[in-house]
């Protein structure tokens, strides 16, 4: 019966995030919009642009292959499952065991991985230029976020996201510089991956310097939809990984009933909600940089990561 | 006895060697010899994995009375040995299988048939070789069997300068290793592995010995900076024997290693740990930058196994440090990690380089810029060559991930080991392997995606046709097994369990007992890793969402013209390229690595002159250390060239002098 239990709960948490993800957008947006005086579009838009394409036809390029049809399936599904994954209401469920932090930085690096070969499937220029800068500014975001997770995983002892959200709840963590270092390499990486301001642009399209918009460009209809739908779920995944790991109040332990469960996701929408706003104020008042000086922004944030690192040995050596 | 029959399928490799120069015009040779090496492997593939699994404890010797009269050649078959001789049969196996299938397209077989043969035997037999001599003699054999194929097209541009620097590396490996035994067997001579094991070096001599070791098997496996013949001989063999020599050879290499410095060698100094980790950190990351800059697919390929060499060493050196520390736990985490890494990458390099070849065979190019669209043409083919990117990329459910993910397990280890040199160097390893990691994706969407996909860029690429059944079934076996060890490490990691036990004493828990067939190499609130529930999850979720949307929404689908901003151009030039896509990575990290410098000419209007554009990296490396040797050795032979025209008078005080300088120093040594 407990088990039964469990699975239905992780099974909750793989629909949660789904049905979140479009709505953490739309309310991104809106903040945004609200910031610029105008009114801008409902917070509920992402669900009716998302339920509009899927009904739409697919028109596909004349040379597209059987790769450009699978990958958008297959980058939903691995970003699905990736943001399942992370703790957002309640540590230790049944699947958690399966990934821990380093799995879910390889698993969305999967998800990039086929979204930059659809980028060069057709052969256009724009696509190319896309899967060019991103690999770049992945291979650069992707060692800051492992050197993150190395900071982390060393303080609590393990890289299991659920043991480390534990750690740092408990009273044993303090003020420590590397957790401060560590906050902002994250949120730098963060602000990358998902094609934030100032590193792209999630709004603009005919620009030449996008990046993330580039590689989808030949996607229409449903193809378009699961993308969108896993770029949403993406920001999700990261929002929920910053607040599972440096603000785990009031998530909940697996076993400890409804009552807890629901009050724990009922603080976990705030945080969300928060953490949204936050995100929209900071792309409100900076500017998109230039493509090349990405690598300084991500380079900082790798030396933030790998300062956070050799600070924790050097204290902890005594 | 498992060794007796390894060593008959040695010797039917030998035989079909031999009659393969007897019979290189006739055309039904290539077929037998392909099928022998085939069976040989096979069979050798399936005896040493049925030893290792049913006898842990695996000890089988045996002599011949062949070689050195005093000495005889010593074999031996434990489970170190054991799990080198599944990566080298394996490899041989698909090798061969492709071999088999692509005959046709070989011009020259004679040069290739003879020498493919010998070259597996030679490399079965250094891996089962007990005694220093035996060991030389058969690293030499394998060395020069794979020089001879690299020299096998030696009329094509380039070749005949490969072979020479391989030979020239390949020759001072042996030295190395040469000298490196002797110091090892003392004064005595006891070259048997055994008499080897039980005289313990002093601390000074077993330094110099690290260094040899490092020196002769790094430069065969193309640890940086000794990589530099690697990119240039791989490419060069056909395309099979490509596969062979950075799949299996490189293995070959490691496994001296290992053997030396953890078997042989005894109990040693962390700062062993600290120097391998060096040397690793370092080859990981040059290898797969030096990767991106390249546009030649085989070339590109041979700078990965740099990379992957490096992330190899990066595990051995974390096993040295722990080892050292008396850690037997995280010493066996290390160790297990470097060994997986040691079977998945001789598994999708095998597998990348047979697609290459595939590629080559069917297109006659070797240069991702002139090929694109074959996706189209080489369903098949494309298909195993993205199941080995992703896989060699660290993407899970692949194989790659697994070994990295423990090699990264390994690194967090480190805090407890007692040496702050250690200390610090881990955090910078672990970059060192992230960024190895992040580039390698890059690296391989820039290789499917250029070579594979878009629009075919010239008329080869367009009217290429798919390769042979029996060379898509040697990669389809390398594709399943990519998978199988991504989605359940845990039996490979039982499997590895003696080895690891032989070489550290120690192992990680079993892994097959635990539910669900999750990997835990430490404890489960520590880590964990399950590639079958992440396999069934992610095929669950994009099945689910693909038949709900066929289902309820659409599944119309209309044809059109490519869209691309409303602006889609029919030409080709239009397309990114290889050098485009690596550009803002070039721009990143060129002027550091490689010096890299843009020259562009660009006329004045009303000038008909064409445009140009050019980029001029260097290996610094190959500066910095080659260049100044060539030097040193041209200088020196250029003065030394005058004793070539001495009077006789002359030579007779010379010949005196010489005599007299040697017994003084004898004089004064005694």
């Amino acid at each position: 019966m407990a088990v039964i239990l469990d699975a239905l709960v992780q099974l909750g948490q793989l629909v949660l995030v789904l049905l979140l993800a479009p709505l953490l957008t739309g309310f991104v947006r809106k903040v945004k919009s609200r910031l610029l005086r105008r009114e801008g579009p409902q917070t509920i838009q992402p669900y009716r642009d998302l339920l509009k394409l899927l009904r739409k036809e697919v028109v596909l390029a004349e040379n597209a292959s059987w790769l450009f049809r699978v990958a958008p399936y297959l980058i939903f599904a691995t970003t699905w499952v990736a943001a399942a994954l992370v703790p957002t209401f309640a540590t230790g469920l049944v699947f958690s065991p399966a990934v821990d932090l380093i799995a879910i930085i390889a698993l969305l690096g999967s998800a990039r991985f086929m979204l930059a070969l659809a980028g060069l499937d057709v052969g256009t220029s724009f696509g190319g230029i896309g899967s060019s800068r991103e690999m770049m500014i992945s291979s650069l975001a992707e060692p800051a976020m492992l050197m993150i997770a190395f900071t982390l995983s060393l303080l609590a002892g393990s890289t299991q996201l659920s043991s480390v959200a534990t750690y740092m709840q408990s009273t044993a963590v303090g003020l420590r510089v590397s957790l401060a270092l560590s906050l902002v390499g994250l949120i730098m990486v963060a602000i990358a991956e998902n094609a934030r301001i100032p590193i792209d642009n999630p709004a603009t399209h005919l620009e030449l310097t996008m990046v993330h918009e580039a590689m989808i460009l030949e996607y229409s209809g449903r193809h378009l939809a699961v993308i969108e739908a896993a770029a949403s779920l993406k920001l999700l995944l990261y929002l929920s990984l910053i607040l599972c790991l440096f603000a785990p109040w009031g998530v909940a332990i697996a076993g400890e009933g409804f009552a807890s469960y629901a009050l724990a996701l009922l603080i976990y929408v705030v945080k969300l909600a928060i953490g949204g706003f936050l995100l929209a104020v900071f792309e409100t008042a900076v500017a998109k940089m230039r493509v090349f000086r990405v690598s300084d922004f991500l380079g900082v944030s790798l030396m933030l990561g790998l300062l956070a690192a050799l600070l924790l040995f050097v204290s902890r050596g005594v | 006895m498992a060794i007796e029959v390894l060593l008959w399928c040695i010797a039917a490799l030998l035989g079909t060697a031999v009659l393969a120069v007897a019979g290189a015009r006739q055309t039904a040779t290539s077929m037998f010899v392909y099928m022998v090496a085939l069976v040989a492997s096979t069979v050798g593939l399936g005896t040493v994995g049925w030893a290792l699994v049913t006898s842990p404890d695996l000890a089988q010797a045996l002599h011949l009375p062949i070689g050195l009269p005093w000495l005889g050649a010593h074999f031996r078959l434990d489970p170190l040995a054991a799990a080198f001789l599944i990566v080298v049969n394996l490899g041989g196996a698909t090798a061969s299988l492709y071999g088999l299938g692509d005959r046709r397209s070989e011009r020259e077989p004679g040069r290739v048939l003879p020498f493919f043969p010998a070259f597996l035997a030679g490399m079965n037999l250094v891996v089962l070789a007990d005694d220093a001599f035996t060991f030389l003699l058969t690293w030499e054999f394998m060395s020069l069997t794979s020089w001879a194929l690299v020299m096998a097209h030696h009329r094509q541009r380039g070749n005949a300068h490969a072979g020479y620097v391989y030979l020239l590396m390949a020759s001072l490996g042996t030295l190395s290793l040469l000298l490196c035994f002797g110091l090892l067997a003392g004064p005595e001579g006891g070259y048997a592995f055994d008499a080897i094991r039980n005289a313990h070096p002093s601390p000074n001599t077993a330094a110099v010995v690290l260094a040899l070791a490092l020196l002769g098997a790094g430069s065969k496996a193309g640890l940086v900076p000794l990589h530099v013949w690697l990119p240039l001989a791989h490419p060069a063999a056909p395309s099979h024997v490509s596969a062979l020599m950075s799949g299996v050879m490189t293995k070959v290499a490691v496994y001296g290693f290992v053997r030396i410095v953890f078997d042989l060698m005894g109990p040693g100094a962390w700062w062993w740990g600290a120097v391998v980790l060096l040397f690793g950190g370092a080859s990981a990351v040059l290898g797969v930058l030096h990767a991106l800059m390249e546009h030649d697919l085989k070339r590109l390929l041979a700078y990965h196994t740099v990379e992957n060499i490096g992330i190899i060493f990066i595990g051995l050196g974390l096993a040295l440090a722990f080892r050292a520390n008396d850690m037997a736990g995280p010493a066996a985490l290390a160790m297990t990690a470097a060994l997986f890494h040691v079977f998945n990458h001789s598994v999708f390099k095998s597998l990348l380089f047979l697609g290459a070849g595939a590629v080559l065979s069917r297109t006659g190019e070797r240069d991702m810029e002139r090929l694109g669209g074959l996706i189209h043409r080489m369903p098949v083919t494309a298909f195993a060559f993205l199941i080995g990117s992703a896989a060699i990329s660290a993407l899970p459910p692949f194989n790659g991930f697994v070994s990295e993910w423990l090699t990264f397990q390994a690194i967090l280890m480190t805090p407890q080991v007692p040496q702050w040199v250690l200390k610090f160097l881990a955090p910078a390893i672990g970059a060192a392997l992230a960024l190895s990691a992040a580039l390698a994706a890059s690296c391989f969407v820039k290789a499917f995606g250029i070579s594979f996909l878009g629009r075919p860029r010239t008329s080869a690429a367009q009217n290429a046709k798919e390769t042979d059944a029996l060379s898509l079934a040697a990669m389809l076996v390398l594709v399943s097994v990519c998978l199988v060890a991504g989605i359940l490490p845990g039996y490979f990691i039982d499997a590895l369990a003696p080895v690891v036990q032989s070489v550290v004493s120690g192992h990680l828990p079993v892994q097959a007992a635990l539910s669900w067939l999750t990997i835990v190499p430490i404890a489960e609130a520590r880590s964990s890793y399950n590639g079958l529930l992440l396999f069934v999850l992610i095929a669950t979720a994009a099945t689910i969402a693909s038949y709900v949307i066929h289902r309820w929404a659409s599944q119309a689908i209309r044809r059109s013209a490519s869209w691309d901003c409303g602006f889609p151009d029919a030409g080709l030039a239009t397309q990114y390229t290889a050098g485009s896509f690596a550009q803002p990575i070039r721009r990143v990290f060129g002027t550091l690595v490689f010096h890299a410098r843009e020259e562009i000419h660009m006329p004045p209007p009303g000038d008909s002159r064409p445009a140009s554009f050019h980029v001029y990296l260097r290996d610094r490396i190959w500066d910095a250390l080659y260049v100044p040797v060539d030097r040193i050795v041209g200088v020196t032979a250029t003065a030394l060239n005058k004793l070539q025209f001495l009077t006789l008078r002359g030579y007779l005080t010379l010949v005196s002098g010489a005599l007299v300088a040697l017994l003084a120093i004898l004089a004064l040594w005694q």
